[in-house]
């Protein structure tokens, strides 16, 4: 393969922001560099159909992203609690998850049905615009605004019931919690 | 309020709290930091830069389409 030097660089330069987002979707960092890589492999074999000029990396994210549902979709064929499976390779194998700190958040965007959990990363941590997301996505602008303000709904309500003592509620509310704790 | 929230069910919510449903100040300091700890977790991986791996497959490849 006769690889222009300026496309090779192209590619390198998203390769930290691939792993990022595969990691956030997949849960797991084995899994999200070996996506990575099929994402490269399918990128340079298709490598024509890349329109000079046009942005890389969404290009790049796009590939993965659909890489990434087939597969999901294969394994939930396989496994049908997808989802509590997921949840549950976070539990066991915490180490290969990065760093502890986002334990907890990782757990909680593991609940998040995954076109809310794709949504939100795109827009929220990869910095796309909702425009550039909705083109990854295939989907209508709306649709991604909606779905990244549900993901959002939905992980304030998850990190709400964990992290009370955070926020503060009223003192009758932590003795009703902690009594419903104990019991 | 957050009791709405949890897996109790809806019939063990004492009735006097009207407000419960409307989104609580709360839900923007927890959407702060929903924020950030997304931020954060993400670019903790992208600091992490390009792993060798990867550099060497465009290598390989490039080899390849030179025999």
């Amino acid at each position: 393969m006769n690889l222009d030097p300026s496309v090779r660089d192209a590619v390198l330069a998203a390769v930290p922001s691939l792993r990022a987002f595969a990691i956030s979707l997949s849960g797991n960092v084995d899994r999200a560099d070996d996506l990575v890589q099929e994402t490269l492999l399918r990128a340079l074999a298709n490598i024509d159909s890349f329109e000079p000029g046009t942005n890389m990396s969404a290009w790049l994210f796009t590939i993965l992203r659909n890489l990434f549902r087939s597969e999901y979709r294969k394994r939930r064929r396989e496994v049908e609690d997808s989802d509590g499976s997921y949840a549950e390779g976070l539990k066991s194998h915490p180490e290969q998850e990065g760093r502890v700190e986002f334990q907890e958040f990782r757990e909680a965007l593991a609940k998040l049905p995954a076109d809310q959990r794709e949504a939100l990363i795109l827009v929220g941590a990869s910095g796309f615009s909702y425009e550039e997301a909705a083109d990854i996505c295939g989907c209508a602008v709306g649709t991604i605004k909606s779905r990244v303000n549900r993901a959002r709904t939905r992980l304030a309500e998850l990190m709400s019931i964990d992290s009370v003592d955070d926020f503060g509620p009223d003192r009758a509310t932590r003795g009703v919690l902690a009594r419903n704790d104990q019991g | 309020m957050k009791k709405r929230k949890s897996t109790e069910p809806r019939s063990s919510v004492p009735a006097q709290d009207p407000a419960a449903d409307s989104k609580p100040s709360l839900g923007r300091d927890i959407r702060g930091k929903i924020g950030q700890q997304l931020r954060a977790m993400y670019d903790d991986v992208v600091g992490q830069g390009v792993p060798d791996r990867f550099r060497e497959l465009l290598d390989r490849l490039e080899q390849q389409g030179k025999k």
